[in-house]
C-alpha cells in the first residue's frame, strides 16, 4: 500500500479547508489529523454537506404545519401526510458540476441520488421531475450537454421504472459552461412505515449493500464546492460517478422488503454525497451513538484502495443499515434473493465516535456529532450589485412599442425556453407505473396514488389504508433566474408564485415544497447579496402559499471563466387535489365556452408595464434588463384561491397561468397544447377582444409577464357564476373571448385598441412550438 | 382467469399489469419470480416490459436463460396463451418463441407517447374482440423496438396472419410519419405460426382506464379472457 502524504498547510489547502477550520480540527481531535481525517474532514465541511454558508439564512424558510411528518433537515428527506395513513416523501436535489464535465453521465447519477433519498426514507418511489438550464442553444457545445443531460436523465429514470412527468427547461447564456441540472422525486408510504436514518442500538451490526466500492466519485462533495474552471473540469472528470440503474432497481425492491421484514432494521442511509463517510458519522450523529467500521470487509472492485479512497468513494448505488441484533438472516435473504452484495462491516458503539479500522489498524477516529454538525458556519458579507442601480433606473419606454406583433408571437413561440419541450419529454418515459393523469405539456403534472403504489406491508399485517383507495398528487418545478438576477427578493417571490400558480391552475392546494438554490460563489458579496435577498423572498411567499419547504438542496460555486450564472432558486411544489373530477388541463375544450381574463391584464403601476426581464425583451431586444414585474403575494393569492374555488364548484373547464411570453402566449398554448397522439394534436382556436382593455403599449399587452393572471376558460352557462365569484372575491375578471372551430382551420384571433385584429393560423403557430428544439436538435 | 405475471430483475411494468387485470378487469393475477421453476396453475402468461437485467449485453438476451422462461416455454408448446408487453416482447424474441428481432430506434432516442395501431388478423386470442383494422390508441416506452425479420419470414408472417398490430395515423393509414421507430413494414407487434404467443411494443396496460387518457389496451387484454372463456366452455 502506498504511504500516506504528510499532512502540511498546501495539502490543507489543496481540501478546500481553511487555516480557521484547520484549527478547529485540531481542537476536536486534540492532534493533527492523519491523511484519511483530513479528507473526511474536507467532504463533511464542504458547503455540499455542511451548509455553512447558507444555515444562517435557511432558519428564514417555514418549515412546519400539522401536516408535515418529518420536516427539513431531521432527515434525508421531509415527509408530508396526505391523509387515510398516508404520506409522501419528496426531495430535490442538483447535480450541476457533474454533468458539466459529463453531462450524461452527471445527470443520470443526479437521478439515482435523488431516487435514493427517497426509498431511504421507507417510501416507494413513484414519479420524477426535473429541472434544466443550459447556455444558448445555437452553440453546439450547448447542445451536446442539452443531449447528455436529457439522455442521462432518460436512461437512469426509465430503465429504474419511475416516470418523469413534469419539468422545465431554460437557456441563457449565463449558463453557458455551467448547466443546472436539479433532480425532483416523490414517493409514497403509509405512516407507520416511516425509516430513520440513525444508527440506534449499541451493539446492532453495520451492513453494507450493494455494489462494491471503486474510485470512482472520488470527492464529489468536495468538488461540487468549488468554482468550475476548465482545467478542473479535465481533472476532476474521475470525480463523477457513474450510475446503474438496474442495480439502483434491485437495490430499492432489496431495502423496501427488508423493510418490511419486521424489526429488521434500526437505520438506514444511503451513501450519496461524501459516500461511506457521510453516512456512518451521520447516523451516529442522530442517534448519539459511535460506529466502529472495517474498510477490509467493504466489497471493493479496484485493488489496492486506500482507507482514503474507499472513505471519499462516491460509488452509486450503495446503502447503509443498521440491522437489529438477531435479525442478519433476513439481511443475508433478502439481499441474496436479489444477488446482491451485503456485507457486514461494523457495529454500533456507544463511543460517540466514528471508528474506522482497516485490517484492524485504525485509519480515523472521529467524535461523529462533532463532524457531522458542529462544521463551521459563516455570516458571509453582501453588498447590493453594482448593476442593480441601472436595472432600477431602466426604463421599457427607451424602446418603440411594437409594430410586427404577428410576428413576434410566431418568434417568441419558437424561443427554446417556451417552445413545447416534447424533445424532451418524449425521450422520458412518463407512463410506468400507471398513475400518470396529466402528463408532461399542460401546467402541471397529476399523478395518482393508488394501494398498489405503496411500499410492501410485512408478511400477515393487516392493512392500514382503505381498500381502493385512490390520491391525486400534483406537481411543477418552477425557477426564473432572469428575474432573481433582476431583483433577487421580488424575483424570487414570483418564482414560488408561478409555481403554485400551476398547481391552483390544476386544481391542487399545496401542501409543501422544496428548493433548490444555484447560486455563485458565496464569497462574493455581490453574488452573496443575491442568495440572501433570494432566500428572504422565497421564503416570505412559501409562508404566503402555506407551502413549507421541506428540504432541499444548496449548489454554490456556480460560475464558469466568464463569470457567475443568473442567481437561480428553483423550486418544486407539491399538492393535493381533493377529488379526481377537480383535475383540470389549460387546454381549451369546446367550442363556444367563454374565456375569462382572472387579474389584471397589464400592472399599470409597474413602470415597465411587466416587460422588464421578460421573454420578449430578450428575445426581441436583446435586453436583459428593468426591474421584473412585482408579484403582490395577497392578490395572487386571491387569484390563486378563486382559480380553485371555481374548479371545485366545476365551472371551469380550462386553466391556464400566464408567464412566460405573456398573455399571447398563454392564449395560443391554451389552443393547442393538447396532443393526443403522436402526430395528432387537437386544435381549438379563440377568437378574443382586448379593446376595452387600457394599456399604453401594444407589446405589453400581449407580451407582458405582469403577475396574478390566470386564463379560464367556461361554459356559456357558468360564466356568470365565476365573474359573481371573481367579484365577491374583489379579483379583477374580464370575459376577452370565445372558444371556436376546431380542426386544421382553426385560429387565433386578436382585437386591440391600438391594432387593427390580428389573426393566426393555429396549426401553423404548433408547428413552430411543437418542432423548435427538434429543428435545432435532430 | 389466473394470469401469471413474470418478474425478472429489472422488471419494472409487472405491477402494473397485475393492476390491471386484478383491479380493473377482475381476474386474479400474481408475480412470478424468474427463479422459479413452475408456472403453477396458470391460464395466461403475461411477459411484462422493464429492463430485464438491465439489458446487459442485449436487451431480452439474458432473461431467456432463466429459470421461469423453459417452464414458459413448455406451456407455450402446450397451446398456452403468451403474452410479451415491450421487453417482454424483446424476450420472446430472443427466446425463439416469435420471430424476428428488436433493434435500436431508427431515431437512436427512446420514445415514449401515445401511438395508433391498425389491428390485423381478428381472428387471434389477443384480438378476437377487434374486427380488422380497428385502430387502437396505447402509448409506446421504448429506445429499441424497431422490429426487424428477414423477407422470407416476413412473407411468411404475412401470409400466415401473423402481423396483428401496425403503427398507422389516425386515420388507419401506415406511413412512415406514423412508425416511431422504423419497424419494417410499421410491425408493432406479431404472434408465431400457432398463434398462441404475442408480442407487441406498445402497452396495452398503461391505457386501460380512462383516466390514463385511453382505455383501448382493454380490447387487447379484454380478447385474451374472451378467448379462454370459450376454450373452456368448449
Amino acid at each position: 500500500m502506498t504511504k500516506d502524504p504528510a499532512i502540511t498547510p498546501e495539502l490543507v489547502a489543496q481540501h478546500g479547508i481553511t487555516p480557521e477550520e484547520y484549527e478547529n480540527i485540531l481542537k476536536i481531535l486534540g492532534r493533527e489529523p492523519n491523511y484519511t481525517e483530513l479528507g473526511i474532514f474536507s467532504v463533511m465541511w464542504s458547503e455540499h454537506c455542511s451548509y455553512k454558508n447558507t444555515k444562517p439564512l435557511l432558519k428564514q424558510f417555514p418549515t412546519r404545519s400539522k401536516k408535515i411528518l418529518v420536516g427539513a433537515g431531521e432527515e434525508n428527506a421531509g415527509i408530508i401526510d396526505i391523509g387515510d395513513n398516508l404520506a409522501i416523501a419528496f426531495k430535490m436535489e442538483s447535480h450541476n458540476h457533474p454533468s458539466a464535465v459529463e453531462p450524461f453521465q452527471g445527470a443520470a447519477t443526479g437521478v439515482g441520488g435523488i431516487i435514493r433519498d427517497i426509498f431511504t426514507m421507507g417510501a416507494r418511489p413513484i414519479c420524477a421531475m426535473n429541472s434544466l438550464r443550459f447556455g444558448n442553444l445555437s452553440s453546439p457545445e450547448v447542445q451536446r450537454l442539452f443531449r447528455g443531460v436529457v439522455g442521462g436523465i432518460a436512461h437512469y429514470g426509465n430503465c429504474f421504472g419511475i416516470p418523469t412527468i413534469a419539468g422545465e427547461v431554460c437557456f441563457d447564456d449565463s449558463y453557458e459552461g455551467n448547466p443546472l441540472v436539479n433532480a425532483f422525486c416523490l414517493g409514497v408510504l403509509r405512516h407507520e412505515q416511516i425509516a430513520r436514518g440513525a444508527a440506534k442500538g449499541i451493539g446492532n451490526p453495520v451492513f453494507y449493500v450493494g455494489p462494491a466500492t471503486g474510485r470512482d466519485g472520488l470527492a464529489g462533495a468536495a468538488f461540487a464546492s468549488q468554482d468550475l474552471t476548465e482545467a478542473s473540469a479535465e481533472q476532476q472528470r474521475g470525480a463523477v460517478q457513474v450510475g446503474d440503474p438496474f442495480m439502483e432497481k434491485l437495490v430499492m425492491e432489496a431495502c423496501l422488503e427488508l423493510l418490511a421484514a419486521k424489526d429488521a432494521v434500526a437505520g438506514i442511509q444511503d451513501m450519496g454525497a461524501a459516500g461511506l463517510t457521510c453516512s456512518t458519522c451521520e447516523t451516529a450523529a442522530r442517534a448519539g451513538t459511535g460506529i466502529e467500521i472495517e474498510l477490509s470487509k467493504v466489497p471493493q472492485r479496484a485493488t489496492g484502495m486506500t482507507p482514503y479512497e474507499i472513505m471519499l468513494s462516491e460509488s452509486q448505488e450503495r446503502m447503509l443499515i443498521i440491522v437489529n441484533k438477531g435479525h442478519e438472516a433476513e439481511v443475508q435473504r433478502i439481499f441474496d434473493k436479489w444477488d446482491l452484495p451485503w456485507s457486514e462491516i461494523g457495529v454500533v458503539t456507544d463511543t460517540g465516535r466514528m471508528v474506522v479500522k482497516n485490517h484492524g489498524q485504525v485509519v480515523a477516529n472521529i467524535p461523529a456529532a462533532k463532524i457531522a454538525n458542529d462544521s463551521p458556519v459563516y455570516h458571509r458579507d453582501s453588498k447590493e450589485p453594482a448593476y442593480m442601480q441601472g436595472v432600477r433606473a431602466y426604463r421599457v419606454n427607451s424602446l418603440s412599442d411594437t409594430t410586427s406583433p404577428a410576428k413576434d408571437l410566431e418568434m417568441l413561440l419558437q424561443t427554446p425556453t417556451i417552445a413545447s419541450k416534447n424533445w424532451v419529454y418524449r425521450q422520458y418515459d412518463h407512463m410506468v407505473r400507471d398513475g400518470s393523469v396529466v402528463c408532461p405539456g399542460s401546467d402541471a403534472a397529476v399523478v395518482r396514488i393508488k394501494g398498489d403504489s405503496l411500499p410492501m406491508l410485512p408478511d400477515g399485517a393487516a392493512e392500514s389504508v382503505p381498500a381502493g383507495i385512490e390520491k391525486f398528487i400534483a406537481l411543477s418545478v418552477d425557477g426564473n433566474g432572469v428575474y432573481v438576477y433582476l431583483d433577487p427578493y421580488e424575483g424570487s417571490k414570483t418564482v414560488v408564485a408561478e409555481c403554485a400558480r400551476n398547481l391552483a391552475c390544476s386544481g391542487a392546494t399545496p401542501l409543501g415544497s422544496t428548493d433548490n438554490l444555484n447560486f455563485g460563489n458565496p464569497h462574493n458579496p455581490e453574488l452573496f447579496f443575491q442568495l440572501k435577498e433570494s432566500v428572504r423572498g422565497l421564503a416570505e411567499a412559501c409562508a404566503a402559499f402555506n407551502a413549507p419547504v421541506t428540504g432541499g438542496n444548496v449548489s454554490l460555486y456556480n460560475q464558469n471563466p466568464m463569470g457567475a450564472i443568473d442567481p437561480t432558486p428553483t423550486l418544486a411544489l407539491v399538492g393535493l387535489i381533493e377529488k379526481k373530477e377537480h383535475i383540470t388541463t389549460q387546454w381549451f375544450k369546446d367550442e363556444g365556452d367563454v374565456i375569462i381574463l382572472l387579474g389584471d391584464a397589464v400592472d399599470s403601476a409597474d413602470p415597465n408595464l411587466g416587460l422588464g426581464g421578460s421573454a420578449y425583451l430578450m428575445a426581441k431586444h436583446d435586453v436583459k434588463n428593468g426591474l421584473p414585474p412585482r408579484c403582490d403575494l395577497k392578490k395572487e393569492k386571491a387569484v390563486q384561491d378563486l382559480t380553485l374555488e371555481c374548479i371545485r364548484s366545476g365551472w371551469i373547464k380550462s386553466a391556464h397561468d400566464c408567464s412566460e411570453g405573456g398573455l399571447a402566449v398563454c392564449l395560443a398554448e391554451s389552443c393547442f397544447s393538447k396532443n393526443v397522439a403522436l402526430n395528432t394534436p387537437v386544435f381549438k382556436g379563440a377568437k378574443i377582444d382586448l379593446s376595452g382593455v387600457k394599456s399604453s403599449r401594444l407589446d405589453a399587452l400581449l407580451f407582458g409577464e405582469t403577475q396574478s393572471r390566470v386564463v379560464v376558460s367556461t361554459s356559456a352557462d357558468h360564466a356568470e357564476q365565476v365573474l359573481a365569484k371573481a367579484q365577491a372575491s374583489s379579483v379583477p375578471a374580464t370575459v376577452i373571448g370565445k372558444v371556436t372551430g376546431c380542426c386544421k382551420a382553426a385560429t387565433l384571433d386578436i382585437t386591440t385598441a391600438t391594432a387593427s385584429t390580428l389573426s393566426w393560423s393555429i396549426p401553423a403557430l404548433h408547428s413552430l412550438w411543437w418542432n423548435a428544439l427538434a429543428e435545432i436538435m435532430d | 382467469m389466473n394470469f401469471s405475471v413474470l418478474q425478472f430483475p429489472g422488471s419494472n411494468c409487472d405491477q402494473d399489469c397485475v393492476h390491471v387485470l386484478k383491479n380493473v378487469l377482475g381476474h386474479n393475477a400474481r408475480l412470478l419470480w424468474h427463479k422459479d421453476t413452475s408456472l403453477g396453475d396458470t391460464d395466461a402468461v403475461i411477459v411484462p416490459g422493464g429492463f430485464s437485467y438491465g439489458d446487459y449485453l442485449r436487451t431480452g438476451a439474458i432473461a431467456r436463460y432463466s429459470n421461469i422462461m423453459a417452464a414458459v416455454k413448455q406451456f407455450a408448446d402446450r397451446g398456452g396463451l403468451v403474452l410479451g408487453i415491450c421487453n417482454g416482447f424483446q424476450i420472446l424474441c430472443e427466446a425463439g418463441l416469435l420471430p424476428g428481432a428488436l433493434i435500436r430506434n431508427k431515431g437512436i432516442s427512446f420514445r415514449c407517447e401515445f401511438v395508433w395501431l391498425r389491428t390485423g388478423n381478428p381472428d387471434t386470442p389477443f384480438t378476437c374482440k377487434a374486427p380488422e383494422g380497428t385502430l387502437l390508441r396505447i402509448p409506446i416506452a421504448h429506445g429499441e423496438g424497431c422490429y426487424f425479420a428477414d423477407a422470407e419470414t416476413l412473407k411468411q408472417m404475412e401470409e400466415n396472419g401473423q402481423i396483428l398490430w401496425r403503427y398507422c395515423d389516425r386515420h388507419g393509414n401506415t406511413t412512415p410519419e406514423s412508425n416511431p421507430n422504423g419497424s419494417l413494414l410499421n410491425i408493432a407487434g406479431i404472434c408465431n405460426a400457432q398463434k398462441n404467443v404475442a408480442g407487441l411494443m406498445p402497452h396495452p396496460e398503461r391505457a386501460s382506464e380512462k383516466i390514463l387518457s385511453g382505455h383501448d389496451g382493454r380490447i387487447l387484454l379484454e380478447s385474451m379472457v374472451q378467448f379462454l372463456e370459450n376454450r373452456k366452455r368448449s
